[in-house]
């Protein structure tokens, strides 16, 4: 019975929901005892809140009961990732930096998602703010991966990955910096989305790298993706990246019937060596599902993409190292060594020293050193440069084809502790995903199916604000790899 | 390049991260590694190349000059580590020498 409910999709259950067939108090304890039997084996929640969580549900229930016209997702329990600032739980940023600290205003998506009837049942694990493609960073320990507990759920959002792959909720919210969305996704066998950079408020957002930084759904299903997109996602003042448009009909989009007459991009760079053979394999059956869908399939050469892993490593850190500047023990979060005679800069030597963990001051830095005086030009510069060739490369393939398409990530889950030591090799993890942040173009996530019993990820491509493209494909090719598995593919051990 | 434990302990003064003699010599060949790898950035485009300074082009954006609602003092000063009469507290900024 409870896992006939946990597995339903969002849609599903808010159809329930308005139909008088399922009350929201019900799915929320539902969610939450899920959470209760897994969190302790996966470290996907950092804090849940259930008496307030059960307060929201019946909120939710008595306002429909009174008649009240509610959105589609009103009632729908969610997961929300600890880098979005919650004026009712503490926001750490999986760092010892902001352990405890409770943020005064709610970030734009939050505050969409309380309007829109969502109910909050806790914030979720991530790398330390949001540096890494594993979330072992986590100053609160690392999250593990619903289909092997010895393998990583991806990051840096893993939390928000691991909580809609094991059934905790339907429903969660993540940030994309270089991948932190799609490649939990791919890895956990879920459905990840960043959006076009400015299509979904950052407001709220603690800021990692800010020209990259795009907050965007996790889902199980293209179509629960689409309405949370829809959600959370519009014109918001308080970002001055935000775009003044009207948000796509998303949903329409992943209900479309077929792919005729779309172009479908392969990139040629995104295969080869490095990539494993079970990788590949699943990113050939996508191709042929949608080429079986009515979709047209060429290759493309974006060649500046070789270079968008190195350029990333330059930009990210030199602004991630000015973001978390402010981090300096003066206002809020940690301060360490205020004894009443140190100074208030060696006090800020303290605890930067104290609060951020061996990633974080790695990239610290090396952001410091890309922008320190004499060497800006050659590395923050030309990663600049690099950058534009990147978003001309987009700008031609586009020209040519509707959508690029390639694996989201060259291997399946790597198990925890592998890659900690080596970070050129985590870095590769964000390869194929990478691109898309540097050029600002929508990109998303879909299942392709098992290697080895581990998930594939297949990624989409899309020019800037034809995020509806994402899902157009990404709701096609679920419903025929579905009907070919008999169903959604789910990890083991996971349902009671 | 060839970072030594010294140029980190250097850049930690710059990013105000004191650093530990063990952690600038752990630290500096991994950076290097990644220098390394990045290195190969500054080869690729040349200086006809404009550099990108946003994903998305747009212009300067500015809000309505109005005021509107922000944080009460007390809002924003739930999260001080210490606070006095209405401000925050901080260690000594100017030392006596």
């Amino acid at each position: 019975m409870t896992a006939a409910l946990l597995t339903r999709s969002a849609a599903e259950l808010g159809r329930l929901m308005a139909a008088g067939e399922l009350t929201s108090e019900e799915l929320t304890r539902a969610c939450l005892a899920q959470i209760e039997a897994l969190n302790p084996r996966l470290n996907v929640f950092l804090a849940v809140d259930a008496d307030a969580a059960l307060a929201e549900a019946r909120a939710v229930d008595a306002r429909r009961a009174a008649g009240e016209e509610l959105g589609p997702l009103a009632g729908v329990p969610i997961g929300v990732k600890d880098n979005f600032c919650t004026t009712d739980f503490p926001t750490t940023c999986g760092s010892k930096m902001l352990e405890g600290w409770v943020p005064p205003y709610d970030a734009t998506v939050v505050a969409k998602l309380r309007a829109a009837g969502l109910v909050i049942v806790g914030k979720t694990n991530m790398d330390e703010f949001a540096m890494g493609s594993s979330t072992e960073t986590s100053y609160f320990g690392p999250t593990r991966n619903p289909w092997d507990d010895a393998r990583i759920p991806g990051g840096s959002g893993g939390g928000s990955a691991a909580a809609v792959a094991s059934f905790m909720v339907p429903l969660a919210v993540g940030s994309d910096t270089g991948g932190s969305i799609r490649q939990p996704g791919a890895v956990t066998g879920t459905v990840g989305v960043k959006p076009t950079y400015g299509g979904v408020s950052r407001y709220g957002l603690v800021a990692m790298a800010s020209s990259l930084d795009q907050p965007g759904p996790c889902a199980r299903t293209a179509e629960d993706a689409a309405l949370l997109q829809e959600v959370i996602g519009g014109y918001d003042p308080h970002d001055s990246a935000s775009i003044d448009r009207p948000v796509p009909d998303l949903v329409g989009a992943s209900r479309a019937a077929d792919l005729a007459g779309l172009r479908v991009g392969i990139v040629a760079e995104f295969q080869g060596d490095g990539y494993e053979p079970g990788v590949l394999e699943r990113f050939r059956e996508a191709v042929e599902a949608l080429r079986a869908a009515g979709a047209e399939i060429v290759e493309v050469s974006c060649p500046a993409f070789a270079y968008a892993l190195p350029a990333y490593y330059l930009i990210q850190p030199a602004e991630l190292s000015s973001n978390l500047a402010r981090f300096d023990g003066m206002r809020y979060g940690l301060r360490t060594g205020d004894d009443g005679a140190r100074s208030a800069e060696e006090v800020m030597n303290l605890t930067r020293e104290d609060g951020f963990g061996r990633e974080a001051k790695r990239r610290i830095i090396i952001g410091t050193y890309a922008l320190s005086a004499g060497y800006y030009d050659a590395y923050y510069g030309s990663a600049q440069r690099v950058r534009s060739l990147i978003q001309g490369d987009f700008d031609k393939a586009f020209a040519r084809v509707d959508v690029l398409v390639s694996p989201t990530t060259p291997t399946v889950a790597f198990r925890i502790g592998e890659r900690m030591s080596d970070p050129m090799s985590m870095y590769l993890a964000d390869l194929c995903t990478i691109p898309s942040n540097m050029a600002g173009n929508a990109s998303a996530s879909f299942p392709a199916g098992l290697s080895d019993g581990l998930p594939v990820g297949f990624q989409v491509m899309a020019p800037p604000m034809d995020d509806a493209r994402l899902y157009r494909v990404g709701g096609v090719l679920e419903r025929a790899l579905q009907e070919k598995w008999g169903g959604p593919q789910a990890p083991e051990g996971v349902l009671a | 390049m060839g970072l030594t434990a010294d140029d980190v302990a250097r850049l930690g003064a710059l990013a105000r991260i004191q650093l530990s003699e063990q952690e600038c010599a752990e630290l500096a060949p991994e950076l290097d590694v990644i220098l390394e790898s990045v290195a190969s950035v500054s080869e690729v485009a040349g200086p006809d190349v404009p550099m990108a300074t946003h994903a998305m082009p747009m212009a300067n954006v500015f809000r309505a000059d109005v005021v509107t609602a922000s944080l009460t003092q007390e809002e924003a000063l739930s999260g001080a580590p210490a606070q006095d009469d209405g401000r925050f507290r901080v260690p000594q900024i100017l030392s006596e020498d």
